[in-house]
């Protein structure tokens, strides 16, 4: 790809004279007053290992905090699954949160979360609280009260409905065998193994 | 080019406006004369807009950034597959796409259908002559002309989003547009049949292809658009509920409601109202599908910006709507049912079931999808509909259509006998109540994934049986080797075995629905050689350690991608590489915010999915999210098999005798020698 002049050769002349001037100052720092190296630290030493800077953080994005205890906590992460973000995702706050850790309105909302639980609230206290400082648009769902009610029930109970009136429609379409006004046209001399027969033909070539 | 593109435009709106009044014209006075100019000037609308996708494509890879849209949607290094699908990236491209695509089509029916469906033909002109001079209409009076240019001209364009940089823009976008558009053609054909009062099969016949084109590209898009959403958003799911999501659904579902009960006309010459209505319905979801994504009416990722352009979906929909349903309405005497049916147990009465369920889940998602509108309209307060709602409404439904999918076969065609129930079902209900078993004894509890995988045990055993009674029957009435049998058997009734090979994609789509219930994920920020360990549903234990960061230029993109190694009870098994990706410009400014891809390590029995999230404060220590997913790769097998199986029932051909049963004729019952 084509980059800028100085994104081209990133390690200049000068940058290595830096580099190796740094290297020297850095290795007499650690020799200590006496002139003695220290002791080496063994591989099994407890505490975290060592990490190494990125060369250009910008391009890793927003730098973020170590993740805690409570960002993995079960009972939050349920929470934050019902509280709808409000970046204009359409998603909830956990997954928003950690889909590709770039919104920024979701892991505020997460801290609103966590700050919530830390004075005592239970989950259905939190997500009141959400609802007073955000409006019902703050649920993923909404609550199964009042008008809503009308978008759970509508679909199933239209659906028996529907059920129920093509029940009674396919009971009028049904013919009697008395009426007589659709059968088959069956050959009078078949006897009931041949129109088994026929029928399980018709059965064959059916799609 | 754009000067020609401008034309392209002109031109294509003229001949579509000659085109829909010659049709139209010529169906109701049978002049041949003004039919054939009709279907003229369908040809000519097809090459004016062909110019202009061409004018497009030029000023695309020309790097032309004085035109506003090639300067919105590409820079002069984004790689030459999404320069390419710029056309479609972008809400003027994609009308021009749909024009045009819908032009190549028409002409297609035109061209290629059989003579003796000639009445038809210039209402058919006149329909699509319609529709593709309003998408016309719309780029050149809605503020959406794709030629438009800025005032001056800047160095480089603002590239394509990330999140289209990925292979799934290349066929996603197309295979949707491709599915919406096509079920044009089969509109067209209605409305012909009822402007000429030719309510008979006959129509049905001649969209036959198109009917199933428009599924399967649907259903290509659809699956596509699932594997697009998990391999490259990063939230590690592949269906969000999202309105545009949605607004994809509704066809295929009403689309192949009306794939099975035509079936019922086909044959029996019943349910000529619903098929007619469904058929309508499918194509005015199609609009209102696009309506939802271009006019920022509700809340959406996939949305396009917002702009006027909805309000003339808006219009055309509700004007489309009325006169379509108007003229359905004036015809309904005509469209009386040739035979009734004999019995409720029978397969025509199942296909009504099936064609209910199809109908109320398309219903349920198009209430969920408007439901926040209503809801500010009546109470002036908004909400939100997420997936939480549609799966409380949705996933009942659909576990019914999956019962149903196994029962539909099972039943005989106008009567079943108890005999035959019996007969039929015993094999299939003792495979889904073995496995329900099986599920219960290994410990699963979660009702709705035993439900799903024992019904789709129910219904694969359902399709062994039929396909293995037909390959017997052909083992032993023609001594075919059984292979032999099997292929012939496919090949002699593509229909129903495509079919059956549908059915069959289904179960595996909602097993792996089911293993999605299942999925565990945690957040870890690790320094390097520092590890975290998830347990999977089946109990194995997988570590995964970060191993450091690189960091480098790639085509226009500057990476930071993190190793991780995964191990399977202390065995390694490879190695993850989720990234963050900052895009640039040839000049290298960052084109957008810096995006994440997601790793992903795909296993028959699941995914292990990494995203790198960031890193902190500079260093190497970065923060992952690992996330198991079980199943996910039947997702995409399932959506491979619905591809062969529609591919299987629309491919030319069959016997003589196939195409009878097909269309609906006698059958001769074959007497055998007697001694």
């Amino acid at each position: 790809m084509t980059t800028g002049p100085e994104r081209a050769s990133p390690v200049t002349r000068r940058g290595c004279l830096a580099l190796g001037a740094a290297t020297a100052l850095s290795a007499l720092g650690r020799q200590g007053p006496s002139g003695r190296a220290r002791a080496q630290a063994p591989d099994s030493a407890e505490g975290p290992p060592p990490v190494g800077r990125l060369w250009d953080p910008a391009r890793a994005g927003r730098p973020l905090p170590p993740v805690t205890a409570a960002d993995n906590d079960a009972a939050i992460q349920a929470l934050e699954k019902q509280i709808h973000c409000t970046c204009g995702c359409n998603l909830d706050v956990y997954t928003c949160r950690t889909t590709d850790f770039t919104c920024t309105v979701s892991p505020a909302l997460h801290q609103h979360v966590l700050a919530l639980a830390g004075q005592g609230l239970s989950g259905p206290e939190i997500i009141d609280q959400f609802v007073r400082e955000h409006g019902v648009a703050i649920l993923m769902a909404p609550p199964k009260r009042g008008f809503n009610l009308l978008g759970y029930l509508l679909p199933p109970v239209a659906t028996i409905i529907a059920a129920g009136v093509l029940i009674v429609v396919l009971r009028r379409w049904t013919v009697r065998p008395a009426s007589g006004r659709a059968q088959p046209a069956a050959d009078p001399g078949a006897t009931p193994e041949e129109l088994e027969r026929l029928r399980r033909e018709l059965d064959r070539l059916s799609v | 080019m754009t000067v020609l593109g401008n034309l392209g435009l002109w031109l294509a709106l003229l001949f579509g406006v000659w085109g829909a009044v010659t049709g139209f014209a010529g169906g109701r006075t049978s002049r041949p004369d003004l039919a054939e100019s009709a279907r003229r000037a369908v040809f000519a609308m097809c090459g004016a807009l062909a110019v202009a996708v061409i004018a497009l494509e030029w000023a695309l890879f020309q790097h032309d950034f004085n035109v506003e849209y090639v300067a919105a949607y590409t820079s002069r290094n984004l790689p030459i597959f999404y320069t390419w699908s710029a056309l479609y990236a972008g809400q003027k491209g994609s009308l021009l796409f749909w024009a045009t695509v819908l032009s190549f089509f028409g002409s297609l029916a035109l061209l290629f259908t059989a003579p003796r469906h000639r009445d038809l033909l210039p209402y058919v002109a006149g329909v699509v002559c319609t529709v593709a001079a309003f998408f016309v209409s719309v780029m050149l009076f809605g503020q959406a002309n794709p030629f438009a240019r800025l005032p001056y001209t800047p160095l480089d364009g603002s590239g394509l989003n990330p999140q289209l940089q990925n292979p799934g823009m290349v066929f996603h976008p197309p295979m949707l547009y491709l599915g919406y558009i096509s079920i044009t053609i089969p509109f067209a054909f209605a409305i012909a049949a009822l402007l000429s009062n030719r309510l008979d099969g006959d129509w049905l016949v001649a969209i036959r292809k198109w009917t199933l084109l428009s599924w399967l590209f649907l259903s290509i898009g659809i699956c596509l658009g699932m594997w697009w959403a998990y391999v490259e958003l990063g939230w590690g799911g592949y269906w969000a509920w999202d309105p545009v999501e949605n607004a994809s659904l509704l066809p295929w579902l009403t689309m192949t409601a009306f794939l099975h009960s035509v079936m019922i006309q086909e044959k029996r010459g019943m349910l000529k109202k619903w098929n007619l209505a469904l058929i309508l319905g499918s194509w005015l979801l199609s609009i209102l599908g696009t309506f939802i994504t271009r006019s920022g009416v509700i809340s959406s990722v996939h949305s396009f910006t917002q702009s006027n352009v909805g309000y003339f979906f808006l219009f055309f929909l509700i004007a489309t709507a009325a006169a379509s349903y108007a003229l359905y309405v004036t015809r309904l005497p005509l469209l009386l049912a040739e035979s009734r049916l004999e019995s409720m147990v029978s397969r025509e009465a199942s296909f009504l079931f099936n064609n209910l369920v199809f109908v109320a889940i398309a219903f349920s998602v198009l209430w969920g999808t408007l439901f926040p509108i209503l809801s500010e309209w009546v109470r002036g307060t908004k909400i939100t509909v997420g997936p939480p709602f549609f799966n409380t409404v949705n996933v009942p439904l659909g576990l019914l259509l999956l019962a149903l999918t196994g029962m539909g076969p099972l039943i005989a065609w106008r009567r079943a006998s108890l005999p035959n129930l019996r007969r039929q079902f015993a094999v299939p209900l003792t495979a889904g109540g073995f496995t329900l078993l099986v599920l219960l004894v290994g410990g699963m509890r979660d009702l709705y994934a035993l439900l799903a995988i024992a019904l789709g045990g129910f219904v694969a055993a359902t399709i062994a049986q039929e396909f293995g009674r037909g390959t017997s029957a052909r083992h032993r009435q023609y001594g075919e080797p059984y292979l032999l049998a099997f292929a012939r058997l496919v090949a002699r009734n593509r229909r129903r075995y495509g079919g059956y090979i549908v059915h069959a994609g289904m179960v595996f789509l909602f097993v792996a629905f089911a293993g999605m219930a299942f999925k565990t994920e945690t957040e870890a920020t690790l320094r390097p050689g520092e590890s975290v360990s998830l347990k999977s549903p089946y109990g194995q234990s997988y570590s995964f350690t970060h191993l450091g960061i690189s960091q480098y230029d790639a085509l226009n993109r500057q990476v930071t991608a993190a190793t991780v190694e995964v191990r399977l009870d202390g065995r390694r098994i490879g190695f993850l590489t989720p990234e963050k990706r900052q895009h640039v410009d040839a000049l290298g400014r960052p084109t957008f915010q810096p995006s994440t891809e997601p790793a992903i390590m795909s296993m028959l029995r699941e995914d292990l999915y990494g995203v790198l999230g960031g890193t902190v404060n500079g260093t190497e220590q970065a923060v992952f999210r690992f996330t198991i997913n079980p199943l996910v790769w039947w997702v995409w097998y399932g959506g491979l098999v619905v591809a062969l199986g529609g591919l299987i029932v629309m491919w030319p051909g069959g016997t003589p005798a196939a195409r009878r049963a097909q269309a609906g004729y006698a059958v001769r019952l074959v007497e055998p020698t007697r001694p």
